[in-house]
């Protein structure tokens, strides 16, 4: 939930201008997560868990160390297995962690029609506002990371909020508290995508991994959580990360042209419409008008 | 229902039976609600419509309920008057001469039937778009049950409900100023049930002369 310190500067379904825009910058925030050192512990798991107060459900086994198929409205933290076996025959273990990629260009944020249920904040956390949540839905389809995640009960939809109550008290979030490995990094976008460079270099240079890169996908203005992967080339490999993610096309022309074309034509058809009645009336003046006339003209 | 039932003392006609008014009135009354929530959602500038009505969430959940009931009106008159509106010879000409329709010379018109090809169209309209209106709506009433792999059907229905709906704004807009402010009586007809026979004559000829022809006034 938003926090008094926290300046906004992107607001859902808000008419007219964000309030305080451009009063204040902060850097923007970004979370590290590198797969080349998780060892699948699940500690960031049960540390979202514990700090976010979500209530336990039931886990799904399918044949693999993960959690369950996929983040739930109380489970917004799920480090996805893979195996994937290369061209030499060896196996690939690819673990990653899956959560919110608080993008740039949030879709859920584009797609959201109720003023204020998401906001992005000027550090760039992407945050759900449940009060202000009407639970349409409509985040679900925009966000191209199958993330937000809708409660059946409280008719609201929920998503990691990068522990936004904990980061603006100057504290890292829940999950990079508990890494053990070290896999996990918080701090700006600046820092984070130079260490995430420096460690894809590394992988190229040391580690056999001439594929290695890092994964902040331009298609959503980049994200405030990048990867990096053994082979940045097929994201997909991890879990279905989408390789060039978007806004779905047809979200952005409903959002956009579609919008303006549908405001024009209907206000429009109402001018045209008051016109038209000035111009020429109504097709008679009164009822009677129509009964013809018998016997004595005036 | 006979000519003969459809002649009413005092030179008027019956238009609309009961049962036609009464769907008409669900169809419009739904519609109105569906309208007012539907823009709501459309566009920032016009939330307050939503927390007007009760709320956004309460319009949230009622949007798809009221649907259902609009949805039965438009099946209703579906049932009723899709005989009567399939498109004539009548019809292709009434619609090269629309430009004195729009310039209220009625006297020029080809004779239309009981409907004239405009009004088939806003028939022929609400029906398609209600019916996209239905299929799009169900799955934006339940995207959560809509899996990652079928989202497709999410990204189409959010395009095909808006677009489908702002055909039917166009429709309603056209119709209303018809019904309301461009053709007096035809408010009354729709309320009532009845018209004069003049204004039968005169807007509709086609229909006016199958009733006169088949039957005698009663006095």
């Amino acid at each position: 939930m938003s926090q008094a310190t926290l300046r906004i500067q992107k607001i859902s379904g808000h008419a007219g201008s964000v309030p305080g825009e451009d009063t204040q910058r902060e850097p923007t925030l970004c979370k590290l997560i590198d797969t080349t050192t998780c060892i699948g512990c699940k500690a960031c798991e049960v540390a979202c868990m514990e700090w976010n107060d979500l209530p336990f459900g039931e886990t799904v086994f399918g044949n693999t160390y993960q959690t369950m198929p996929e983040t739930r409205w109380n489970y917004w933290n799920l480090i996805l297995f893979n195996e994937h076996e290369r061209e030499d025959g060896t196996l690939m273990w690819l673990m990653r962690k899956n959560q919110c990629m608080h993008c740039a260009d949030p879709g859920c944020l584009k797609a959201c029609p109720s003023d204020g249920a998401i906001v992005q904040y000027t550090n760039g956390i992407v945050d759900f506002q449940q009060a202000n949540c009407i639970g349409c839905g409509y985040c679900i389809t925009g966000c191209p990371f199958n993330i937000p995640k809708f409660n059946p009960e409280t008719k609201r939809v929920y998503k990691c909020t990068l522990c936004t109550d904990r980061v603006s008290e100057g504290l890292e979030p829940a999950c990079i508290k508990s890494c053990p490995t070290g896999c996990l990094h918080f701090g700006t976008k600046d820092d984070m995508r130079e260490l995430a460079a420096t460690r894809a270099t590394q992988l190229r240079d040391h580690y056999n991994f001439p594929n290695a890169g890092v994964y902040d996908p331009p298609g959503v203005g980049g994200t405030g959580v990048i990867y990096v992967l053994h082979d940045a080339t097929q994201p997909e490999l991890y879990g279905g990360l989408p390789k060039d993610p978007h806004i779905p096309w047809t979200v952005q022309l409903w959002k956009g042209p579609l919008k303006w074309l549908g405001n024009a034509a209907m206000i429009g058809g109402l001018i045209g419409l008051f016109v038209h009645y000035l111009r020429f009336g109504p097709k008679a003046r009164e009822e009677e008008d129509l009964v013809p006339h018998e016997g004595k003209q005036p | 229902m006979s000519h003969q039932e459809q002649l009413l003392p005092h030179g008027h006609v019956l238009r609309y039976a009961f049962h036609e008014r009464l769907m008409h009135w669900v169809a419009a009354f739904s519609y109105i609600y569906l309208l007012l929530t539907g823009l709501a959602f459309w566009s920032p500038w016009l939330f307050w419509l939503a927390v007007m009505l009760g709320g956004a969430p309460v319009s949230r959940m009622l949007h798809p309920w009221i649907g259902l009931i609009f949805l039965f009106g438009v099946l209703q008159m579906y049932g009723m008057w899709s005989s009567q509106m399939h498109f004539t010879e009548v019809d292709r000409a009434w619609f090269q001469s629309v430009g004195h329709y729009i310039r209220n010379e009625d006297d020029q018109m080809p004779p239309a039937g009981r409907y004239n090809a405009g009004q088939k169209l806003l028939f022929w309209g609400f029906v398609l778009c209600g019916l996209l209106l239905f299929l799009s709506g169900l799955v934006l009433w339940f995207p959560e049950y809509i899996p990652w792999n079928l989202r497709w059907l999410r990204y189409t229905a959010v395009i095909v409900h808006a677009s489908s709906a702002l055909l039917t704004i166009g429709l309603f807009m056209i119709h209303v100023y018809m019904g309301v402010f461009a053709e007096r009586g035809a408010f009354g007809s729709v309320i009532r049930g009845d018209v004069s026979i003049e204004f039968a004559r005169r807007y509709h000829p086609g229909w006016y002369k199958e009733i006169v022809e088949s039957s005698t006034p009663r006095k």
